[in-house]
């Protein structure tokens, strides 16, 4: 028995598949941050007044803002003058007018992430949207998808040729005065992807946003806003990769999401920024504000696997507005090595009948740190609202730690809140039985915590859930020596 | 005495009972058995008035009364006890408060005097001597903290003190000791008279042993499949349900 | 990092101390450090995370003024008669506004060695153990507590030593003018293996915005085993703080049950170190408001041994357009190994307006411990309420009969006999009569 215990102890670092560099001619702006910065990413993109205005105004917001010390995490503070606010790979001429002209070296980055965009190779049913430092490269399966009256692009160019619908709902969602991070973005964001769905309509395919970092010294800044119409419905899902570095290097983006009457919006994620090493050196500070509204009848549903970043803090939520939305939030957090991750959700319901469900899954290994903070509001309007909540840790090995902050509050009589959290750890008996019946300890690590998993991996777009199976095993290799 | 016409239930767009019919008369002892999942406490719940259930077809006579649009209080009242497959813990609710309330509650509907603490106590007390219960349980809360065997037999503790006049059990067999099935089948059988029936739902012939059934009924997906007498529960018991469900 | 702002009210101690020195107070030392670390935070605000939800303003917006006299100087014998726990054999301390009345007390002959006896009168002995647990807690109540104390209850139980009879410390406050405030001070020492039980009741006899500021501290020897009950029934004006430090050796058992029933305010901050292993540590506690009452306990339970065990049961139950708050916190340190920590707060909201702020927290750097938080708002259990129906109860009286479960699930952890039966009938009494259970 004493061997598994001996064995989670010992730990040794598994390797980080996404960390090689493109070696490409890119753009970047000098580090710094500034009014003229904004105006250089703004005119960069072509973009209106209004916007300029926008990210101006949430600039000296951000000016006026704190760094928020309230996350259960470590880290030494961020110099924003360090960073590069801009960063693209260089074009020639114009441009790429289409993926076929996009350089071969970016294809076939993309492609060794897993992630091939040209026509041949691209994943069936899936429509891709790359973005490549602070551009978007190119996106998939764009024809099929404007068929069926959907927009899918990057927010740049959503900004140039769809900008009453960006105009009417961005920052509504998360207004640039939300958070220090948040304001930071609608300061200097680069891209992210756009989504319409019109009303009535059954987004045709998954979409899917690749982000990646490649340059070193660069901010990541990306807005994504998606709008769902009137009774339609779409499934999202983003990646995320960067190399390995041996500095910190920031990740601040937002996404907005609005599911109106009756829509239902799905968002995956999977993120596997750089996580660093052992010794918390590099690694990706991922510090994201996500937030949907639901107007009624809606349904915002939240499925997050985190297993990379150095930090993570990040807390996707929903405004339960509309009488009888629903808003549901799994997740699974894995900390290894050094990580620390500090995440959770926020359910506000505020409409009549509303209901939530909280899954989280945090795991901690190694170094670990891992956090649930969450929030479950039921304002006095909110009659008959119902959140179920479930948080469960589990330790491996005997320098981590698992913590969980949950704040709920209720001023409504017919409200009915359940919380419940526990914390474990993989149990020697059941290694010892994994072990009898023939199975490695890593593998018996692996099975167990996929197990302790199985409710949020559920929850993922098929194609999507076998990946962040095999992701999960990755992360936690070295877990056990 | 009780009277099932075509009764269907559903349960969140489920159908799960899908016509029964069942007619029990008093002094007699029917047996229910089936498979996991064939509806069998959908049924003991229906009777005794579960909210959730909708109820989509049929109707059930109790004495002539239908008692579909009974509340469950009225339906205990009138006569209906169920004994839980898995009794309700209610911490914090002392059993004797819990039980008192509950004997006087329906002694008052019928219109005998209610019982004072003193006399109540005394009979609760041989009771429980007869059940073969410690007399501690009293101070606990309801089914708080029982194990498996004692929340069944506070059950039938529960029906013994109530007398109703349709039982229904749900599998109050599960998890007895030989001992305490015996116990249990004792409380039953000293129960049973002319004016009143008993519907015993079990998986094993074993407890027919004791509770000899007047008629066994085997329910099979929402359906009585086949009923017999007793005999029907030993051939369950050696063959078991496969040659039935490929009749029907 | 707490943010606590300075705001000019606490100029207003700065002054009264004044009268503090003038009476030349014993521990003037102490009193002076408190002083100064009281004036160097202020009094807490929202911003600050510990108080996020209880506003301590309607505390600080009253005249600072300390009762060096209790206003009325005789009380009669009935008052005491008519109070909880009056009528079982116990010791009795009784306290007026924060000062002794001996007429009241009543002290009969402990076992050898036991002190039953008021803080004051032994100042010059135990000077050392004063503020050694609330000592390192930032509160700045406890500043203030430290500056203004003025007595309290010194129980002291050696080793091997019983209570021979449950000692019970009344708290009686007659302050008849807002801002009047009591400042108390409790020290409870059980030695290895010393056993005993301790009532505390606060009850106020005037009506009017006065507080009470006690600071309690509890040394738990190895092998010892206390039960504390607690009853805070003052008035629906008072303000009550308190906060409990409590030190336990190995092995031992500290029960700590709450009833929380009275005053505008009421903050019970209970700080629970469990530095050795083997002990078990239960806090317990009820909490019932109506009207505009805030009801917060807030707790950290520390643990920096292995083989511990420690269970939070809070249950509360909100009429009107009051509030309730309970903020829990289990911390497990790396060395805490096989810990078994568990923690619920339930809550059952009568009105519309009624509010609950709930925040059970986990902080665990053990791995192998076994840790389990539960919140829940809202109503009744639906298969409870079924399951008594059907035994032929309606639907009102099985409300009602759960609704007493709620509380019963709480009392009923109390173990000595006949105060659990008494507090039962108060607590049932109190929310057949006051509050809407319909
Ligand atoms: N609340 C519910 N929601 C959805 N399905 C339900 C619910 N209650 C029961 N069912 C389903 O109805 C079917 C019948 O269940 P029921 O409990 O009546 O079976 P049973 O015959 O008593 O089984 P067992 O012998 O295992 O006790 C099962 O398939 C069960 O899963
Ligand atoms: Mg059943």
């Amino acid at each position: 028995m004493s061997t598994s215990a001996d064995t989670i102890d010992e730990f040794v670092s598994s390797d980080y598949k996404y960390g090689f560099i493109t070696d490409i001619e890119s753009e970047s702006l000098e580090p710094g941050l500034n009014e003229d910065v904004i105006q250089f990413i703004s005119a960069k993109k072509d973009e209106p007044e209004w916007l300029l205005e926008w990210r101006l105004k949430a600039f000296r917001h951000f000016e006026k803002m704190e760094n928020p010390t309230w996350p259960h995490v470590k880290y030494p503070p961020v110099n924003f003058q360090e960073i590069s606010y801009y960063s693209a790979p260089k074009k020639k001429g114009d441009g790429p007018k289409s993926l076929d002209e996009v350089d071969p070296k970016l294809l076939e980055t993309y492609e060794k992430l897993g992630v091939p965009l040209h026509e041949r190779a691209r994943l069936a049913g899936v429509a891709v949207d790359a973005v490549f430092d602070s551009e978007s490269i190119g996106t998939t399966f764009k024809e099929d998808l404007a068929k069926a009256g959907v927009i899918f692009c990057p927010i740049s160019e959503a900004v140039r040729e769809h900008p009453e619908l960006v105009r009417k709902y961005i920052g509504t969602v998360v207004p640039y005065t939300d958070n220090y991070y948040a304001a930071l973005n609608s300061a200097v964001f680069s891209d992210g992807s756009f989504v319409y769905i019109p009303k009535g309509t059954r987004c045709p395919m998954e979409l899917s946003t690749y982000f990646r970092i490649n340059a070193a010294n660069t901010g990541q800044f990306e807005r994504t806003l998606i709008v769902a119409e009137e009774s339609s419905h779409v499934s999202y899902l983003e990646g995320c990769t960067a190399p390995m570095r041996d500095e910190n290097q920031l990740h601040a983006a937002v996404v907005e999401l609005v599911a109106l009457d009756n829509a239902e919006i799905k968002y995956s994620t999977v993120q596997n920024w750089y996580p660093g090493d052992e010794e918390g050196r590099g690694g990706i500070y991922n510090f994201v504000t996500k937030r949907g509204i639901c107007k009624t009848n809606a349904k915002i549903s939240w499925t997050q696997v985190e297993t990379g970043s150095a930090i993570t803090w990040k807390y996707p939520s929903v405004i339960l507005q509309g009488n009888n939305s629903i808003g549901e939030f799994y997740s699974i957090a894995l900390t290894n090595k050094a990580q620390q991750a500090d995440t959770g959700t926020k359910m506000v319901h505020i409409g009549k009948n509303t209901r939530s469900t909280i899954i989280s899954k945090g795991i901690s290994a190694g170094k670990g740190q891992n956090s649930y903070r969450g929030l479950v509001q039921v304002g006095k309007k909110a009659s008959n609202a119902r959140n179920f909540s479930q948080c469960d840790s589990l330790l491996i090995g005997n320098k981590c730690g698992a913590h969980t902050f949950p704040y709920i509050e209720a001023k409504n009589p017919t409200a009915s809140i359940e919380h419940e959290a526990t914390t474990s750890k993989i149990g020697e008996d059941q290694i010892f039985y994994c072990n009898q019946r023939g199975l490695e300890t890593q593998d018996a690590v692996n099975m167990i915590v996929n197990g302790f998993c199985k409710e949020v991996f559920r929850e993922l777009p098929m194609e999507f859930a076998v990946e962040a199976q095999k992701l999960l095993d990755v992360s936690l290799e070295g877990s056990v020596g | 005495m009780l009277e099932i016409k075509n009764l269907q239930a559903r349960i969140d767009e489920k159908q799960i009972l899908k016509g029964i019919n069942l007619s029990v008369k008093s002094g007699e002892v029917h047996a229910i058995m089936g498979p996991n999942g064939s509806g069998k406490s959908t049924l003991a719940s229906v009777l005794a008035g579960r909210e959730g259930y909708d109820i989509t077809d049929g109707e059930v006579l109790l004495q002539g009364n239908d008692i579909l649009e009974m509340s469950p209080e009225e339906r205990a009242r009138e006569g209906v006890f169920l004994a839980f497959q898995y009794p309700v813990e209610i911490p914090g609710v002392n059993s004797t408060y819990f039980l008192r309330s509950a004997v006087n509650q329906i002694r008052k509907h019928r219109g005998d005097e209610e019982l004072d603490a003193m006399k109540f106590l005394k009979l609760v007390k041989t009771k429980m001597k007869e059940l073969g219960l410690a007399e501690e349980f009293l101070k606990r809360p309801v089914n708080a903290g029982f194990s498996g065997g004692e929340k069944k037999r506070n059950e039938i503790l529960q029906m013994t003190m109530l007398d109703p006049s349709l039982a229904v059990l749900d599998e109050t067999d599960s998890g007895l000791d030989i001992d305490a099935l015996r116990i249990v089948a004792d409380g039953v059988n000293r129960l049973k008279n002319q004016n009143n029936a008993q519907i015993v739902i079990t998986h094993y012939q074993r407890l027919l042993d004791y509770i000899v059934p007047d008629f066994v009924h085997v329910l099979y997906d929402g359906c009585i499949i086949k009923s017999g007498d007793k005999t029907l529960a030993h051939d369950l018991e050696e063959k078991g349900y496969d040659w039935l469900i490929k009749d029907s | 990092m707490s943010s606590t702002t300075v705001i000019n009210l606490a100029e207003e101690p700065a002054n009264a101390f004044a009268e503090i020195k003038r009476r030349g107070t014993a521990l003037l030392p102490l009193r002076q450090d408190g002083l100064a670390r009281f004036q160097e935070s202020g009094f807490p605000t929202t911003n600050d995370e510990d108080w996020r939800f209880t506003s301590l303003k309607p505390f600080t917006e009253m005249p600072f003024e300390t009762m060096f006299e209790p206003t009325i100087q005789t009380i009669g014998q009935s008052v005491i008669n008519g109070i909880a726990f009056s009528q079982h054999d116990t010791d009795r301390l009784v306290f007026v506004d924060g000062h002794l009345s001996s007429e009241l007390s009543q002290i009969s002959n402990q076992s050898e060695g036991v002190i039953v006896s008021n803080l004051a009168s032994a100042l010059t002995t135990i000077e050392d153990k004063i503020g050694a647990l609330s000592g390192k807690d930032q509160n700045p109540l406890i500043a203030l507590n430290d500056a203004f104390f003025t007595d309290g209850a010194w129980i002291h139980i050696p080793a091997n030593q019983a209570l021979s009879k449950p000692v019970h410390l009344v708290f009686l406050y007659t302050a008849i003018k807002d801002g009047q405030a009591s400042h108390i001070r409790n020290l409870i020492i059980a030695e290895a293996n010393a056993k005993g039980t301790i009532l505390e009741s606060h009850i106020s006899l005037g009506q009017a915005a006065a507080s009470t500021n006690v600071v309690t501290e509890t040394q738990l020897g190895d092998g010892s085993n206390l039960e504390h009950i607690k009853l805070q029934d003052q008035s629906s004006l008072a303000i009550h703080l308190a906060s409990l430090h409590s030190k336990l050796g190995s092995d031992a058992r500290y029960a700590f049950h709450s009833f929380a029933l009275g005053a505008q305010l009421s903050r019970n901050n209970l700080r629970m170190d469990l530095a050795k292993p083997g002990i078990e540590c239960m806090l317990n506690g009820l909490y019932m408001t109506r009207g505009r009452q805030l009801a917060d306990h807030h707790m950290i339970v520390n643990h920096a041994a292995p083989y511990c065990n420690s269970h939070e049961y809070f249950n509360g139950i909100l009429d009107d357009q009051s509030r309730g708050v309970f903020h829990g916190r289990i911390l497990v340190e790396p060395e805490a190994q096989k810990t078994d920590a568990k923690q619920t707060n339930k809550n059952l909201i009568l009105s519309d307006e009624a509010t609950v702020n709930t925040k059970p927290q986990l902080e665990i750097y053990a791995d192998d411990v076994k840790c389990t938080h539960g919140a829940t708002i809202g109503e009744l259990d639906n298969d409870a309420i079924f399951y008594l129906r059907a035994r032929g109860l309606d639907s009102q009286t099985a409300r009602r009969m759960l609704m007493h479960g709620f509380t019963g699930e709480i009392v009923e952890r109390i173990q000595h006999n006949t105060i659990r039966d008494e507090l039962n009938e108060l607590v049932w009494g109190r929310l057949e009569n006051e509050y809407h259970l319909n």
